[in-house]
């Protein structure tokens, strides 16, 4: 099964408010996935920082940051319980490396200038508790609610996906082919912590946009290259984009005002939204990519 | 007498609905705050007037039997399944499988419904005012779908006995349906449903209506080497 949701503010009104907006509609997808949620918030991006999100596992805080700051100078740590968000003007591939080589332990749920990115097994209520999602502003988000059906209930099995600067996906549905696109990405240079098949469709996607496609183009393309049974919800710096495979089994349903567009598996995740009973309400149709802000 | 889901259980509100005494003369309802939620008013067997404010998730009236039920908003997955009879109204747009394998009763739907509007359906009439989505009358077994708008991919794929009748374009026809001749029987069967479903604008004449070929009803021992 599994819930999806995002929120995309198209005016500035509800900036403060996202963090409250987005858990209420993970609250409500708790029912379509229990056993795990995460979710990505974006916001105003910094041109001289990278934002490094981190999850520490069993590591201790004070710890971690004793031994890093000894070894980097030039940066600020905010704890959300195990995870950690990391400003840094050092670049992603060097500060990668080194977090692997120096810190095997500790695992990068994502990384840009934009997005901070939290991810946990556990109830999808207890979920957004720890990590005080209600309290984040923003522009944009995306979140889901897991019922594991592909691979173990880990934290690495955990949605949202994020394998490229700035970008993640989430994903209601299962994909068949996963293993096969999984060989050829590998050949391309792509790296997988994983056996997700959703994990897959995230480096698809990273992969066509390094390579100068659009958002829209890239899930286009997918529509051929990715076989299985989907919605899915990709976000980049700017925006994001939704689409259904062609066979549209797994649910989706949009509402849009003059502030915001939100997306959902199931209506009830954005009955509390505010003014949604006056929202254009409609179903992504099969097979068509739906984009905002990119 | 109105219930408001916000302040009452979802449960306890069917039940009430499901357990009317036939003594009691006062048969209208109203739910407010439905906030979409699964199942409301599934399983209703009395001759009840239900209106609900607001949008409903999946299964909204399954099961239904003489209750008429009108809904305010749109409706999520598999409105009305297999209802025995009775009405319901939705006056917004339905999710997918509206109406899948209901035997009876008329469904009418304001909006647009999406993909696998009618799926097996077994008896019921379905009118759409606006356009249905792709395998819409998939192995429908009986009954009546009407569609004032358009219809998209595969419509009516490995029917059987169901007529369909779609006033706008078809994207393409499933396996086995054709374009089948208005009769006379036709043309008034389609005015009355036309005239339940409150549409007055617009005449029997201006339908197409699609049925099943009927080859593949029996099998063919030319295909054997198919299987």
């Amino acid at each position: 099964m599994c819930g999806i949701v995002g929120i995309y503010l198209k005016t500035k009104k509800f900036e403060k408010n996202l963090g409250k907006m987005l858990s209420g509609m993970l609250n409500n997808m708790e029912s379509r996935g229990p056993d795990s949620a995460g979710f990505a918030i974006y916001k105003n991006s910094d041109k001289k920082e990278y934002k490094y999100s981190l999850c520490i596992n069993n590591l201790d805080f004070t710890k971690f940051k004793k031994n890093i700051s000894k070894k980097i100078r030039n940066l600020k740590l905010n704890q959300y319980s195990d995870h950690i968000i990391v400003k840094t003007p050092e670049i992603p591939k060097k500060f990668i490396k080194f977090i692997n080589k120096e810190f095997p332990e500790v695992s990068i749920v994502g990384y840009g200038r934009s997005i901070e990115i939290f991810k946990q097994v556990g109830n999808p209520k207890d979920v957004v508790k720890k990590f005080n999602l209600e309290n984040f502003s923003g522009t944009h988000g995306i979140g889901h609610t897991r019922m594991a059906t592909e691979s173990a209930i880990t934290t690495d099995g955990s949605h949202p996906y994020s394998t490229g600067e700035d970008e993640c996906l989430v994903h209601n549905g299962s994909l068949s082919n996963h293993n096969n696109l999984r060989r050829e990405l590998k050949k391309k240079g792509n790296t997988f912590t994983s056996e997700n098949d959703t994990e897959v469709a995230a480096g698809y996607v990273s992969n066509s946009l390094a390579n100068n496609n659009s958002l829209k183009n890239t899930l286009v393309s997918g529509l051929k290259d990715l076989d299985g049974f989907y919605t899915f919800i990709a976000g980049t710096r700017k925006g994001f984009a939704v689409v259904r495979d062609e066979i549209a089994c797994k649910p989706a349903v949009i509402a849009e005002t003059k502030n915001y567009v939100a997306i959902a598996s199931e209506f009830q995740a954005m009955a509390h939204l505010p003014d949604v009973n006056n929202a254009k309400i409609f179903e992504p149709e099969p097979g068509i990519v739906y984009s905002w802000g990119n | 007498m109105k219930l408001d889901l916000k302040k009452l259980k979802l449960r306890k509100v069917n039940e009430q609905l499901q357990n009317i005494d036939r003594k009691i003369n006062d048969r209208n309802f109203t739910i407010i705050n439905p906030e979409g939620n699964h199942a409301v008013c599934a399983g209703l067997t009395e001759e009840l007037n239900i209106n609900i404010k607001g949008h409903v998730g999946y299964y909204c009236a399954g099961m239904n039997q003489k209750a008429n039920i009108t809904i305010e908003g749109n409706v999520g997955t598999g409105v009305a399944e297999n209802m025995m009879s009775g009405k319901v109204h939705v006056k917004g747009n339905a999710s997918q499988s509206a109406g899948a394998t209901a035997h009876g009763g008329l469904l009418v739907i304001d909006g647009d419904a999406s993909s696998r509007c009618g799926i097996s359906m077994k008896g019921v009439n379905i009118v759409v005012k606006g356009s249905v989505g792709h395998m819409s009358g998939f192995m429908s077994q009986a009954g009546n779908l009407v569609v004032c708008g358009d219809a998209g991919e595969a419509l009516g794929d490995s029917l059987y006995e169901t007529n369909i009748y779609i006033r706008g374009n078809v994207k393409s026809l499933g396996a086995d349906c054709v374009e089948k001749k208005m009769d006379i029987k036709h043309i008034k069967k389609l005015n009355l449903l036309l005239k339940e479903a409150n549409i007055k604008n617009l005449k029997a004449e201006s339908f197409k209506r699609y049925g099943s070929a009927k080859k593949l009803y029996n099998f063919k021992i030319d295909n054997i080497s198919n299987y």
